[in-house]
């Protein structure tokens, strides 16, 4: 940065104090960018040493984990993958999981794009009262829904079921879906729309084909983050599950047997929840922060 | 944005009308419904007025909680957003690092939270996890299913390695939006590196940190998987935040009156705190919009 400062046309022009001044602040400079270095290589490595500590539980024998404290696996066994990936009442979480996040992304998504479309353009009677109270369920805890989402799917014949869950995390993943998308299509000159539509384009055929490509990474973005807050989540989907829609997250729990806990196994089973999000945080780094913050950064 | 008035995009916002109402509304109202009712069993309800409200607030299991609560959320604050502030500003600005930073700072936010629970509950261990060992090596008594100290440090050390992450981003995005002009105008007024943060980046980055601390606030607010997995509220209920409580009242002891009495009041606060939130957002989206 300091460097296109000296560089910079209108810092040519400023008479010579100033700009012996500026080298002197990039040499003092200088040893700061190492600092930064220094604060970001501990700061990642806080972050990741757990991580590392489970990775490196997964990868040992239970009897090593608990007889003797190394930092490496020293007989280095892929078997607490093995027994993940072949004992159906463990990868059957895994599945489970992925069937009800998938649905709730797509419901989240197929419902939340005319929304923001209508957020976004049109205002009418009651939008913005609509719109907080839409915010208000993606604040809302999770546990003051735990017991009645209980009785309401008990009674309705769903419990225990993928629907069941992927409906209950659409009471967090809809709200969220609408405002990042609305604020990806408040980017969108609204003469788009209105040239499609002189053009003859119905608005299905113009959402579709023309306004849909141009908004594609909000919409990567909000999938990615409804995938996400539906993933990650435990209470909900504990709750409303017991046998055939268990989530491997309250699959993980049982882990407790007879002879005291299978470590090895539980460390697998959570590096493999990692996996997923891992994947695919590549792709949508630069909007981290926007999806986080509701689409307003 | 100028937008046109078209009463007919009721419609485009009726599906997500149906599927929040059939999620939040239908449950919410079964809340109220509990919260004004006793029952003998057998399905039998009858009108109990708002003696659930007056006995929760004459609880001292609540306000204990609720205290517990905003001191875990007042020290995870004070951590988190400075922290994050000072990591976002030694964050390098462009190329590789910058996305391998990013990169490497999201991945605590996408690990499931009973993961990230079981990932500490590893960690902190004395006889298998990296932490407790090391402490116990340097001769630090730390045992977190003993020990409320250690169990508040643990949950605390927890919740900023998770979320300290989502401020520095936020923070960063903030920083990133500031021209270098504004840079090369204080190095020609020969300002100091404290007077840059404190006229040019902070004012700049304060939108996104409001955001930040209303997010972890709320967030911290309602805080359940991962303290339950690590210490399960614990010792006695040192770490028994009102979301881990209301859990136990409403499932495990199904005093269905109590806990949705509690319920409501828990979700006024949200409430409140949700409409500060979006006063915020729609300011900020203003002040874009110019």
């Amino acid at each position: 940065m300091s460097d296109t400062t000296i560089q910079a046309p209108g810092a040519a022009r400023i008479p010579g104090k100033v700009t012996g001044e500026s080298t002197g602040v990039a040499r003092r400079r200088a040893p700061r960018v190492n600092r930064s270095a220094i604060v970001m290589g501990l700061y990642l490595l806080f972050l990741m040493l757990p991580i590392y500590w489970l990775l490196n539980m997964s990868l040992k024998t239970n009897t090593e984990i608990v007889s003797s404290f190394s930092l490496w696996p020293q007989n280095l066994t892929f078997q607490n993958y093995v027994k993940i990936f072949t004992d159906e009442s463990w990868y059957i979480g895994y599945i489970n999981s992925l069937i009800y996040v998938v649905m709730n992304t797509t419901i989240s998504l197929a419902v939340a794009l005319p929304a923001a479309y209508a957020f976004s353009r049109y205002s009418f009677m009651g939008d913005k009262h609509l719109f907080f109270w839409l915010l208000t369920n993606r604040m809302a805890p999770p546990a003051v829904f735990a017991l009645p989402f209980f009785q309401l799917y008990s009674s309705v014949g769903l419990f225990d079921t993928h629907i069941a869950v992927a409906l209950a995390h659409c009471l967090f993943n809809v709200p969220l879906a609408v405002w990042i998308l609305e604020g990806f299509m408040r980017g969108v000159p609204k003469e788009i729309d209105e040239t499609a539509y002189l053009d003859g384009y119905s608005f299905p055929k113009f959402f579709v084909k023309i306004f849909m490509p141009l908004i594609s990474s909000g919409i990567g973005v909000a999938a990615f983050f409804c995938f996400m807050f539906s993933w990650v989540e435990l209470l909900l989907s504990r709750t409303l599950t017991t046998v055939d829609a268990k989530p491997i997250a309250a699959i993980m729990t049982r882990t407790q047997g007879a002879a005291g806990i299978d470590w090895g196994v539980l460390a697998a089973a959570g590096v493999l929840t990692i996996v997923p999000g891992a994947l695919v945080i590549y792709f949508v780094r630069n909007y981290i922060a926007k999806g986080f913050a509701l689409g307003r950064v | 944005m100028n937008k046109t008035v078209n009463q007919k995009a009721w419609f485009l916002v009726l599906p997500v009308l149906v599927l929040v109402a059939f999620s939040a509304v239908i449950p919410l109202m079964t809340v109220v419904n509990y919260s004004v009712q006793d029952t003998f069993g057998n399905n039998q309800f009858f009108w109990a007025g708002l003696e659930w409200f007056r006995e929760m607030l004459q609880d001292d299991r609540m306000w204990d909680a609720l205290g517990r609560q905003l001191m875990f959320s007042g020290i995870i604050l004070a951590i988190e957003i400075p922290l994050g502030i000072y990591i976002a500003l030694n964050m390098p600005k462009s190329g590789f690092w910058a996305s391998f930073c990013l990169v490497v700072m999201s991945l605590p936010l996408l690990i499931p939270w009973n993961v990230v629970g079981t990932i500490w509950q590893i960690f902190g261990r004395v006889d298998i996890g990296l932490l407790g060992y090391t402490l116990k090596q340097l001769g630090i008594s730390y045992n977190y299913t003993q020990d409320p100290f250690a169990a508040w440090v643990t949950v605390i050390v927890m919740d900023v390695w998770h979320w300290t992450s989502l401020v520095a981003l936020l923070a960063y995005a903030g920083l990133q939006s500031i021209p270098n002009a504004y840079y090369q105008a204080a190095k020609i007024d020969q300002a100091t590196r404290w007077a840059v943060f404190r006229y040019i980046e902070l004012p700049k980055m304060a939108g996104v940190l409001m955001i930040a601390i209303l997010l972890r606030f709320m967030d911290s607010f309602m805080i359940y998987t991962e303290p339950f997995v690590v210490t399960g509220g614990g010792p006695g209920s040192a770490t028994t935040f009102l979301s881990i409580d209301l859990v136990k009242m409403a499932l495990g002891q199904f005093d269905l009156g109590p806990a949705a009495a509690f319920s409501i009041m828990y979700f006024l606060v949200i409430l409140l705190i949700s409409w500060v939130f979006y006063t915020v957002m729609t300011n900020l989206d203003k002040r874009d919009s110019v």
